[in-house]
């Protein structure tokens, strides 16, 4: 069991490597762990989730509006129930709001119907269409002009950040090898593989391609070209905590022939969150935010929740989806390469990202891969960064036994000095201190480090020394 | 654990300080102040350049001057606690507490809301671009620099040209850093030597992946660039920290966006006062130590069983001014009245008024900065009509 995060990689063959420690990439190394097998994940990033996966929007879906009969449907279906019942037992923070789909037009609310019959058919039974004065009574704040919703009770929010950090850590101390800042530049198909990264060269049997956006470009170094990843750009604006009493449910737009609206909805942080935009770019590293998006997402903010504009903004950030301009995820296998690719997982891939586990190990199989011997994995219990569960600062119990958790460093988000030395030490730490506001939200609230910035920073360099 | 005191005073900087000074030697019973940093003080702690406190006294540095203020308050009997974090609150007047010894619930005969300010972030003012490391607020800043003695980069952009701003300039320089230039969007600011000044500029994006690499700036005229730097400091913009007070249900003035006060610091919560730049955003440490020192009569006066008045008519501005304190003219009113305008003004004529009856005017001779407030003496709000309409004040 090992990270590692620079220096010249290990030698010899491992049976087995996945591209890529994103949400999707990191549960499938997590699943290969059970196996007895020598695996490695490996990333280009000094972090694990620090591409897509960190900027998702955060919702457990049900998979209602799935294209029917989809791998997608099927695998979001699947991964709704495998990751609901995993974050109970990771301490993943995970709150069943139930969503609602408001309709502002007629062309909405004609389209509800629709809706409701396609969830139907995605095996999601308990969509209902209800009238605009139980809308309005369940939303009080919601903008006028609200013509009825589609109500989706099953409709989640979780951590992402966790999900992946819990992943990657249970997989680590599984024993597999986790190598960041090893970008992946060449593929030389053989047995084994060979792989040009860089930090050297990576022998392995079997590949996995889970690298989000650049699936495409290692997909054509094996000499494949099925699909093409477009980034789309998702602007987001995080509002500050005190907004959270604004919002109730997750608002989902309403698809429509003007093309798809903007999402309403509280984190498990205790934050509103407003967004996304969705730019197809060229560009696979433009991650910020501009002047227009932002301006588009206010306008379209103000419809939905008006008082949602008059508070603080914590936070504002683009992340990049990768699209492929297919309505379904483009997982292939090549068993004769022993190669599994794992593309165009959309911002759906958190919720479906442990049956995606489950479905590439199978296909691996198929490739050759040994996958006897499963055992169960030691469980793994992660620090609670949610809201409506119990946090350290607030446990007397906690505090007594370890006053550090008593010792509140960052003062808007309520994050301890106990919180931040265990992530440093944690099997998986931050590469740096957006990866350690990602473990214990630290810096992200209201005031950005204006009160705490610099004590995190040193508690951060004197933990990593 | 529950406990009880006389008076808590939420907020150990300069008006909190000052206050419990003035309650605890005039025999108000147990004064205790709680400070969520490891040291009482405020901001003064970290602000290493002199003009603190008044004259006679000597102009001290702002680490000084926060020792002082914190001696004060414990020699006059004062307790001031460190590193106790007041979480909410759990009834009228009783606060949850979270500290290393553990959790407390305290129940006061008056609660002090003296939360000071901040300085909006670069979040806040929706400055769109990346998310690189090197980009600060001036408290951020001047923490790294003066309390930790971390490296900050080698060129940096300050934005904001009021006085916070050269207060950067000169934390920057200490810290080994070029300064390239101060931008502000005002079509005038305050220069420092040798430093180019880019009036009427705003920053349009940040630039760069892991470190900032440049701002993008954009001119009133059309003009527009990139300059390159590795750090920014997004400077002045201050917000009242007035989460707790939200919390609590206490009434927020919608141009300051901190506690509505009369001229006694008495908010909308029957025995919650407020003082300092929990009020207003930033005023200097000895405008906020003035507003502490001036509430001890009224907490005093609570304390002995004054009634709790009806707040009467509130306190309004007018465009260009976007702020006056106190908000209700009820109370004794012996202090100024601080009133704010949005953009520069020459000469403003100010004028108080209720449903069309003039109270006060008066010239101000000379220019009225958007950074510094005007002081409104208070004599006149005897004039104001209880029942009557707001009282609303406009300059020009």
């Amino acid at each position: 069991m090992s990270v590692t995060t620079g220096g010249a990689l290990p030698g010899g063959a491992y049976d087995v490597t996945v591209i890529g420690a994103g949400v999707v990439g990191s549960a499938i190394a997590r699943e290969l762990a059970r196996l007895p097998l020598r695996t490695a994940l490996v990333e280009a990033c000094d972090d694990v989730g620090d591409g897509t996966s960190k900027a998702n929007t955060a919702v457990l879906h049900t998979g209602f509006d799935a294209v029917p009969g989809t791998l997608e449907s099927r695998l979001v279906r699947e991964g709704q129930r495998r990751l609901a019942a995993y974050a109970a037992d990771a301490g993943i923070p995970v709150e069943p709001l139930g969503a609602l789909l408001v309709a502002w037009d007629e062309e909405q609310l004609g389209a509800l119907a629709g809706l409701a019959e396609k969830a139907v058919r995605n095996g999601y039974r308990s969509a209902r269409i209800i009238p605009a004065e139980e809308v309005r009574a369940r939303e009080p704040e919601l903008g006028p002009g609200v013509l009825g919703a589609l109500d989706v009770p099953g409709e989640s929010i979780i951590c992402p950040w966790t999900t992946t950090l819990a992943y990657a850590t249970q997989a680590v101390r599984a024993g597999t090898d986790l190598h960041l800042n090893c970008r992946v530049r060449s593929v030389t198909p053989g047995d084994p593989h060979l792989l040009g990264t860089s930090r050297g060269p990576l022998r392995t049997r079997h590949l996995v391609n889970a690298a989000g956006l650049y699936a495409d470009e290692i997909d054509r170094l094996l000499g494949h070209g099925d699909f093409t990843v477009t980034p789309r750009r998702g602007q987001l604006i995080v509002f500050d905590e005190l907004a959270r009493g604004l919002v109730r449910h997750i608002l989902l737009p309403v698809p429509g022939a003007l093309g798809k609206g903007v999402l309403v909805t509280p984190t498990v942080y205790g934050n509103v969150m407003l967004g996304p935009t969705a730019e197809d770019l060229d560009d696979k590293t433009a991650t910020g935010s501009t002047a227009e998006g932002l301006a588009l997402l206010r306008e379209k903010g103000r419809r939905i929740l008006p008082a949602l504009l008059e508070e603080e903004v914590t936070a504002v950030y683009a992340g990049l989806r990768a699209a492929t301009g297919s309505e379904d995820y483009a997982i292939r296998a090549h068993p004769v390469q022993r190669y599994v690719s794992v593309g165009g997982i959309r911002s759906t891939g958190l919720t479906a990202s442990m049956a995606i586990a489950a479905h590439v190990v199978a296909l691996l199989a198929d490739g050759g891969l040994p996958v006897t011997g499963a055992r169960e994995l030691e469980p793994v219990r992660m620090p609670n960064l949610g809201e409506a569960f119990p946090r350290p600062y607030r446990d007397a119990r906690m505090i007594a036994a370890d006053p550090e958790y008593g010792r509140i460093v960052c003062h808007c988000e309520r994050v301890t000095r106990g919180e931040i030395r265990d992530a440093l030490a944690g099997t998986v730490p931050p590469g740096s201190l957006d990866g350690l506001r990602r473990r214990t939200r630290a810096r992200g609230g209201r005031c950005q480090g204006f009160h705490c910035g610099a004590a995190v920073r040193a508690l951060f360099e004197e933990g990593r020394r | 654990m529950n406990r009880t005191v006389d008076v808590l005073v939420v907020g150990a900087g300069p008006a909190g300080l000052a206050l419990a000074a003035r309650l605890a030697g005039a025999g108000a019973g147990r004064v205790e102040v709680l400070e969520r940093e490891q040291d009482a003080g405020g901001v003064p702690r970290h602000c290493h350049h002199g003009g603190f406190g008044r004259p006679p006294r000597p102009w001290l540095r702002g680490p000084a001057y926060a020792r002082q203020a914190t001696e004060a308050a414990v020699g006059a009997g004062a307790s001031v606690r460190t590193g106790v974090t007041a979480t909410g609150w759990a009834g009228p007047l009783s606060l949850d507490t979270t500290s290393p010894a553990g959790l407390e619930r305290i129940t006061a005969r008056a609660v002090v809301l003296a939360t000071g300010a901040r300085e909006r972030p670069r979040s806040a003012r929706l400055v769109p671009g990346s998310r690189p490391a090197g980009v600060l607020t001036t408290g951020e800043l001047q923490q790294s620099v003066h309390l930790y003695g971390q490296s900050v980069g080698r060129r940096a952009v300050v934005v904001g040209a009021e006085p916070v701003g050269r207060h950067a300039v000169r934390t920057l320089r200490l810290a080994g850093a070029d300064v390239v230039a101060v931008v502000t969007e005002r079509p005038r600011g305050t220069t420092v030597r040798g430093i180019p000044l880019l009036t009427a500029t705003t920053v349009s994006a940040l630039r760069g992946r892991g470190r900032l690499s440049g701002v993008a700036l954009h001119h009133a005229d059309g003009r527009s660039g990139v300059l390159v730097c590795d750090t920014v400091v997004f400077t002045g913009d201050w917000i009242p920290d007035h989460e707790l007070a939200r919390r609590g249900g206490i009434t927020l003035d919608p141009g300051t966006r901190g506690p509505c006060v009369d001229a006694s610091f008495r908010t909308s919560a029957p025995g919650v006062f407020a003082v300092g730049n929990a009020l207003h955003g930033v005023e200097s440490a000895a405008t906020a130590a003035a507003e502490g020192a001036a509430a001890a009569a009224s907490v005093l006066a609570h304390l002995s069983g004054a009634a709790w008045p009806d707040a009467g008519p509130p306190l309004v501005v007018r465009a260009p001014l976007v702020w006056v304190t106190p908000n209700r003219v009820t109370g004794l009113a012996e202090q100024p009245l601080l009133l704010r305008s949005g953009e520069p003004l020459t000469g403003p004529v100010v004028t108080v008024g209720q449903d069309g009856r003039l109270l006060w005017r008066g010239r101000f001779p000379g220019r009225m900065s958007p950074s510094r407030s005007l002081r409104v003496p208070p004599g006149w709000t005897t004039l104001v009509d209880r029942g009557g309409g707001p009282v609303v004040v406009r300059a020009r």
